[in-house]
């Protein structure tokens, strides 16, 4: 009997392991038949093999050294967006969160609803509104506009992010501090912020690489090919001619999914306990 | 006891009261308390308040309820959003005026209990006391209220208008036009069929993709915390891959995947089984295909939070099961289940609310397409790609307005479920 509760014990393990064996190939397959892509010689995808005959790397030179291509100043544009947006997201929602965590005064209950309630609601449903301001105030086909749109509508998510953080530093810190005759900037910034690192750190790094991810946003603002970001230029690799230019495109987006992927698998755990504390929590 | 504060509230020999009353024209109230300086200053910043902003709030009302009268001089869409910022310019405004009323009456009130009037720098640390955490709000709420408030109240605007391709400013003028959108969206054969169509796609795919991407992240989550399984680091990792790479990118991929000609799936894998697939041309197929690619992407985030409240599910309560006899379906059911459904049930929800608005995937894959007879959208367009196509590609402004109204009423029955969801809201009062 014993051995039987043994044998079936085992037999559970292997299926287990098998399954996750078929969850890997599944995960792995795409990833994989992209960076064969990137490697096989041509651009024609009716004669790209999974496993070339020969390895190049052409497509790779080609991103850095063609005179044709962009991807650099993609590069550029995408980097100026993610820093700009990285460090005035933190400073933004830090004092934000400051103010909702710490501070009773009129208007935080609302507030809170309406941060919550406008997580929901995606960029898109007011582009045709946010096209038009920006084309008032100048800054259509710009990287400045689309970094305060991106300022603008990180907000409502990241404040709430930060707030929960907030909330788990215990309140008798500042209070000992105001007893000690610390100033509110004082205490924000001596006491808080520095116990806060690990959610701005976060907050930091979501809104760094958010600018590599957008697609739409850059697409509805910007129509100069000098001011895309890499998601939009590649995008518009395969969107021309789709067959033509996957080998380029692949190429391209291995050059940015990787040091977005490691730093994401670094840091998402950081992200999951954030997200729990401020929904359960709060 | 009625009678009496029904006096004290209209006794205008009480300073209180004459200071609240002066205080229409703001900074008079102050002064009557001798608080001069605060007077002054208030009284300036009203002035410089109405010159400032007099012309721009009268013409942006007007061109509210009017959208201008003369076509090509008057340009309708620039008025509304000109109405619009007024409105936010002047609910400032009336923020102020009111706090000129309630300061003034507070001082007043100080003053007749005897209480020494501040000195100017007292006077100075409490208004930045009092006003500290406006101040911390105040940039953030700002680009809020012009980035994410306006353009979403803009939008709710045009949907009242006759904006579209044929009607459009500066040629035109705009005019409201009532509920006619809404009508002509259930009426006029095209736009009936479409929406119907669309919208029980997008129904059918939030709830599908959404669930699927959750019962397999659970599913994982709960086959990786299993005592028995080793590697559970490497598994875990590979395992939110998924989510790692960026969504844009794995979606194009995928849509060269299933490409016909090109595509691997077809050519490299169902070919073995003398099958083809039309995935890219057939609704149905493209349909499938995207609920799978969601599910694919979509699954990490969900296994990854089950993974960490899973940690979170007190060990005694399973030793307790296990003296009383309890079977692990029955630990899963009462003790597993329950505790990670409940802390988690926000974010869940969450996840549903995405889909519904999952504009890249739809978009990204195949452009909403293939193309359907009868209907201006396409066969795998949900609500917020149609709108896109609607505004963007032929400018039908109105009715896409139209149509967003009818998905932030779906989005806001997402969120008030949120708001009652959320626990933040019960430690309200405690500090």
């Amino acid at each position: 009997m014993a051995m039987t509760q043994k044998t079936k014990s085992k037999i559970e393990v292997a299926f287990i392991y098998l399954f996750f064996l078929f969850m890997f190939i599944i995960i792995g397959y795409p990833l994989m038949w992209t960076v064969m892509m990137s490697i096989n010689p041509g651009t024609n995808m009716l004669v790209t093999k999974l496993i070339p005959d020969t390895i190049t790397f052409e497509h790779y030179l080609w991103l850095f050294t063609d005179p044709g291509s962009d991807y650099l100043i993609w590069y550029k544009n995408s980097l100026i967006i993610a820093v700009l947006n990285a460090l005035g997201s933190v400073v933004i929602t830090s004092l934000i969160a400051y103010a909702f965590s710490r501070y009773k005064f009129f208007g935080r209950k609302y507030g809170l609803y309406l941060f919550l309630l406008l997580q929901m609601f995606p960029a898109l449903m007011g582009m045709v509104a946010l096209y038009i301001l920006l084309t008032t105030i100048g800054l259509v086909d710009s990287i400045w506009g689309l970094l305060l749109i991106y300022l603008g509508g990180q907000i409502p998510f990241n404040a709430w992010l930060v707030k929960g953080y907030y909330d788990t530093i215990p309140r008798e810190l500042d209070e000992a501090a105001k007893i000690d005759g610390a100033g509110h900037l004082r205490i924000f910034w001596t006491i808080m912020l520095p116990l806060a690192k690990p959610i701005l750190a976060v907050v930091a790094l979501f809104n760094f690489m958010a600018p590599f991810m957008d697609f739409l946003l850059p697409r509805i603002v910007l129509t100069d090919p000098n001011n895309y970001t890499l998601a939009l230029g590649l995008y518009n690799f395969i969107n021309d001619q789709f067959s033509t230019n996957f080998t380029r495109f692949a190429a391209g987006s291995i050059l940015i999914a990787i040091p977005i992927a490691i730093v994401f698998l670094l840091l998402q755990r950081y992200l999951i306990s954030g997200l729990t504390a401020g929904a359960t929590k709060g | 006891m009625a009678t009496q504060t029904k006096n004290r509230k209209f006794d205008l020999k009480q300073p209180r009261n004459i200071a609240t009353l002066l205080s229409i024209i703001p900074g008079l109230g102050q002064i009557y308390n001798r608080r001069f300086i605060k007077g002054i200053l208030l009284l300036v910043v009203t002035i410089s308040f109405l010159l400032a902003f007099w012309d721009f709030i009268d013409i942006g009302i007007w061109g509210i309820f009017t959208l201008g009268t003369i076509p090509r001089d008057h340009h309708s869409i620039q008025l509304l959003i000109q109405g619009l910022i007024s409105v936010i310019v002047l609910g400032f405004g009336l923020a102020i005026y009111a706090y000129n009323f309630i300061d003034a009456r507070k001082d007043a009130e100080a003053r007749a209990q005897g209480k020494p009037n501040p000195t100017l720098l007292q006077g100075v640390r409490d208004f930045y006391n009092n006003g500290f955490p406006y101040f911390m709000i105040l940039p953030g709420f700002i680009m809020l209220l012009f980035i994410v408030v306006l353009p979403l109240v803009f939008m709710v605007g045009l949907a009242f208008t006759d904006y579209n391709q044929y009607n459009a400013p500066p040629r035109n003028l705009l005019n409201w036009v009532g509920f006619n959108n809404f009508i002509d969206l259930f009426q006029i054969g095209i736009w009936k069929d479409t929406f119907l169509s669309v919208f029980a796609w997008t129904i059918v795919w939030t709830v599908v993709a959404t669930t699927l991407q959750i019962v397999l992240g659970l599913f994982l989550a709960l086959l990786v915390n299993d005592k028995r399984i080793k590697f559970k680091r490497t598994i875990r990792t590979v395992l939110i891959l998924p989510w790692a790479v960026p969504a844009f990118v794995s979606i194009l991929i995928f849509s060269a995947l299933f490409n016909p000609t090109f595509g691997a799936i077809n050519r490299d894998i169902l070919s073995t089984f003398n099958l083809m697939i039309p995935w890219l041309s057939d609704p149905f197929w493209a349909k499938v295909a995207l609920i799978m690619i969601q599910t694919w992407l979509g699954f990490p985030f969900v296994f990854a939070l089950f993974t960490g409240v899973l940690q979170s599910v007190p060990a005694d309560m399973y030793e307790a099961a296990d003296v009383d006899g309890g079977t692990r379906w029955q630990k899963l059911k009462f003790i597993t289940l329950p505790h990670i459904l409940f802390a988690t049930a926000p974010l869940l929800i969450m996840q549903y609310a995405q889909n519904f608005n999952n504009f890249n995937i739809i978009y990204l894959f195949n452009e909403g397409l293939p193309a359907v007879r009868g209907q201006n959208a396409g066969g795998t367009d949900i609500l917020i790609s149609w709108v896109y196509k609607l505004t963007f590609e032929t400018n039908n402004y109105n009715m896409a307005a139209a149509i967003t109204i009818i998905m932030g009423i779906i989005v806001m029955g997402f969120a008030f479920y949120q708001f009652r969801k959320t626990a933040s809201f019960k430690e309200e009062g405690r500090y």
